[in-house]
């Protein structure tokens, strides 16, 4: 039999040498639905809370709309509504403009998260001695986690404002003489909620993998001559690889889909494709929303392609 | 008889009639219970309170108004709060998640088509024609009012109660019974901007560079735009509420331009965050609700709902009753909407600084300085209050925009679905996006 595939043969290779030629199929073919059954619940709430809509999604995006009735049909009006005005070289390509500044959200906020959550991750694994405190840090970093998405966004707002705590500080100390209108409703304070709401997506999975690098490693480097610089990057960075990846996914998908913070901090003026997304979808204008969903689910699942080839995360974990 | 236990180990002959006896008893009982069960529960169901789940925007749904209401009538509200395009998303996917809905007479032309709401018997409303004569003719003290874009007269009547078109003349069956309605304009900050300010194009004018913000609700936010290129002279529109493409390409373009310029500070969709920009300074000029002016005031914050030469944008919302909806609900429905019209609820709403629409009864509620205050535009004699007690305005000040009639008659174009809805939000996405 060849049937007991990618599960069995991974757990039990040798198995199938077993003495018993006649007996071991029967087995095989027993575990093998037992093993379908275990995964069956899981696949079950998949397949009815992910694929279903899923499929329903891409079904309506080929539909028409008209302000108060779906009509089935099949048309791709939706998708070239969506590159309407590309290519024309007017520059009024809404889709494209939109997806580089969302793409560019995107990058900034990567980069910056990563760096921090790195740096944070390095000093809570390598620096704190005590595994109590080590977890009491670690604890205070999830904090601000208690509170909601919105709320930690919005108390940016007094912060940052023309009349806000940062503006009246500057122009106290004199360093200013107007007020910093770029503080806020701008791509910095966007970026700067990014990151506040989204390190800890970093901080997470690197830690884990820092918590698994074997000390007698870090020694060998030492011993070697290797300066801590060095070690850095040539030990601790290559075997977090798996960790920076997890937590890029994160990020890059929570970003790529976001409409709120850009809202909120980019006051309402900066486009991103979930706004787009969302403004349709509420005017009723669902086949329109969901080619631009299956869109932006094409270009993310790319964009994680692309990281899943930079590690075999399987191999991994 | 057989589930009496002693019945079973008993054998004696005489005793079955003493047993048939008690068992009879027994059985009686039980039918006579059963009797009870089955007449009683009408009686139980009666009893229990009703209650109506009301679809609407928070705006409107103040609970002072819901604990009147089951105070006079036992009647329970139950409010369910989302936004405007929320309520008629659901109005047209989920017709049986409400009772009652409050909703824009705009969204009537999404809504009405797919025929999940029932014409309103006006015969059933005893009110009915005493509501404003600016719903059912489009007049205010008998001169005619600005009818660009949807106007409540052009969606008010339905030939039949399950009727999916529009009636041309008045009929018997309502779309909606009008619950409030009001007329937008710009709110200004007069202590930053310490010039008279009277048009709209003010809103893109370079000197409130980063200091302006307009509404990010596409099908009203471009109404805004349209004022202004009006008042620019740009353009005139042949109907600001039902642009063709070349016009909304026209005003989306205005739109970006200064969107470039840098004139926006921010764009606003959600009625506290025009309050908070207001507030805070961060904008000194922006498209304003009334209500939202109020809440500046009442942080003590000078804030003005500047009438202007070129009108106002007008906008209105009222009860609809679902077709899912019937006896005793129903009745429940027609009720709440007999009692809204009554003049309590009237009175509260235009001490809010809204009209409510049977004008008489709303009178007859209210104070003879509140109603020259409120509606007649003339400076109060005494302290104005909001209904939960707070100062709105000084003794000897006036109304914005003064009377009923100056203001409500200074109507230029109503909130609108266009019909070129699809094209108007991808532009508008691309005005965003700029």
């Amino acid at each position: 039999m060849t049937s007991p595939s990618a599960s069995t043969t991974a757990g039990a290779p040798l198995a199938v040498d077993a003495p018993a030629p006649s007996a071991a199929p029967r087995r095989h073919a027993a575990r093998s639905r037992i093993a379908w059954l275990q995964a069956a619940p899981l696949t079950a709430v998949f397949v009815l809370f992910f694929l279903v809509p899923l499929a329903l999604i891409l079904m309506v995006s080929f539909w028409r709309a008209t302000d108060y009735e779906l009509i089935p049909a099949f048309t791709a009006q939706s998708y070239l509504d969506i590159f309407a005005g590309c290519g024309s070289g007017e520059g009024s390509c809404v889709t494209l403009s939109t997806y580089l500044s969302t793409l560019k959200f995107s990058l900034l906020t990567w980069a910056i998260t990563a760096v921090l959550g790195f740096a944070v991750a390095y000093f809570l694994a390598f620096h704190v001695r005590s595994t109590l405190t080590q977890t009491v840090l670690f604890i205070l970093c999830t904090v601000p986690f208690w509170t909601s998405n919105v709320i930690r966004m919005i108390s940016w707002i007094p912060l940052l404002g023309r009349n806000g705590l940062v503006n009246d500080m500057l122009l106290a100390t004199g360093l200013v003489t107007q007020p910093q209108e770029w503080l806020l409703f701008s791509d910095f304070s966007v970026v700067l909620a990014f990151v506040h709401l989204y390190t800890m997506f970093m901080i997470v999975p690197i830690f884990n993998s820092m918590m698994r690098i074997d000390r007698a490693l870090l020694e060998a480097a030492r011993d070697n001559g290797a300066s801590p610089w060095q070690t850095v990057v040539h030990v601790i960075l290559p075997l977090c690889k798996t960790g920076l990846i997890i937590g890029s996914i994160f990020v890059i998908a929570l970003v790529m889909g976001d409409f709120v913070t850009v809202g909120v901090m980019g006051g309402q003026q900066i486009a991103s494709v979930g706004k787009v997304i969302q403004v349709q979808a509420n005017v009723l204008q669902f086949p329109a929303a969901a080619a631009n969903a299956i869109a932006l689910l094409a270009v993310v699942l790319l964009m994680i392609v692309a990281l899943m080839r930079l590690v075999d995360l399987r191999k991994e974990l | 008889m057989s589930d009496d236990p002693n019945a079973l180990p008993d054998p004696a002959i005489d005793d079955t009639a003493t047993m048939q006896r008690r068992g009879f008893l027994k059985a009686t009982a039980g039918a006579g219970a059963a009797v009870a069960g089955i007449t009683g529960f009408p009686y139980v169901h009666a009893q229990e309170k009703m209650t109506l789940r009301y679809l609407g925007t928070a705006v409107n749904q103040d609970k002072a108004i819901a604990d009147k209401f089951e105070a006079d009538t036992g009647i329970k509200i139950q409010y369910v709060a989302v936004t405007t395009d929320d309520v008629t998303k659901r109005a047209v996917t989920a017709p049986n998640s409400f009772d009652l809905i409050d909703t824009e007479y705009f969204s009537l032309r999404k809504i009405i088509p797919t025929g999940n709401l029932l014409g309103i018997d006006s015969k059933r409303i005893r009110n009915a024609d005493k509501i404003t004569t600016l719903f059912t003719k489009g007049e205010i003290g008998g001169k005619k009012v600005g009818d660009q874009g949807t106007a409540p007269k052009k969606v008010m009547y339905l030939e039949k109660p399950d009727s999916k078109t529009f009636a041309a003349a008045p009929t018997q069956y309502m779309t909606l019974i009008p619950t409030v309605y009001n007329a937008d304009t710009l709110g200004i900050r007069p202590d930053l901007i310490k010039r008279p300010i009277e048009s709209w194009k003010e809103l893109l004018n370079p000197e409130f560079k980063g200091k302006a913000a307009i509404l990010n609700i596409p099908s009203i936010g471009i109404m805004d735009a349209a004022m202004v290129v009006e008042a620019l002279g740009v353009y005139k529109y042949p109907d600001k509420g039902n642009m063709t493409k070349k016009e909304i390409d026209l005003t989306i373009k205005t739109l970006i331009e200064a969107k470039k310029g840098g004139q926006f500070r921010a764009l606003w969709k959600d009625f506290n965050e025009s309050v908070n920009l207001m507030a805070s300074g961060e904008v000194v000029i922006q498209s304003m609700w009334s209500p939202a002016v109020t809440a500046v005031r009442t942080k003590g914050i000078a804030c003005t709902f500047q009438p202007l030469k070129e009108g106002y944008r007008a906008w209105a919302a009222g009860f609809g009753v679902p077709k899912t909806l019937s006896g005793k609900k129903a009745d429940a429905a027609y009720e709440f909407i007999n009692w809204f019209l009554d003049g309590w609820a009237g009175a509260y709403l235009n001490r809010q600084g809204y009209y409510s629409a049977v004008l008489e009864t709303a009178k007859a509620k209210m104070e003879p300085y509140e109603w020259a205050y409120w509606m007649e535009g003339k400076p109060a004699t005494s302290d104005i209050k909001s209904p939960n007690g707070d100062l709105l305005a000084k003794a000897g000040s006036s109304r914005d925009g003064g009377s009923y009639e100056a203001r409500m008659g200074g109507i230029a174009c109503w909130n609108a679905l266009m019909d070129e809805n699809v094209y108007m939000v991808q532009k508008w996405n691309e005005f965003v996006a700029a």
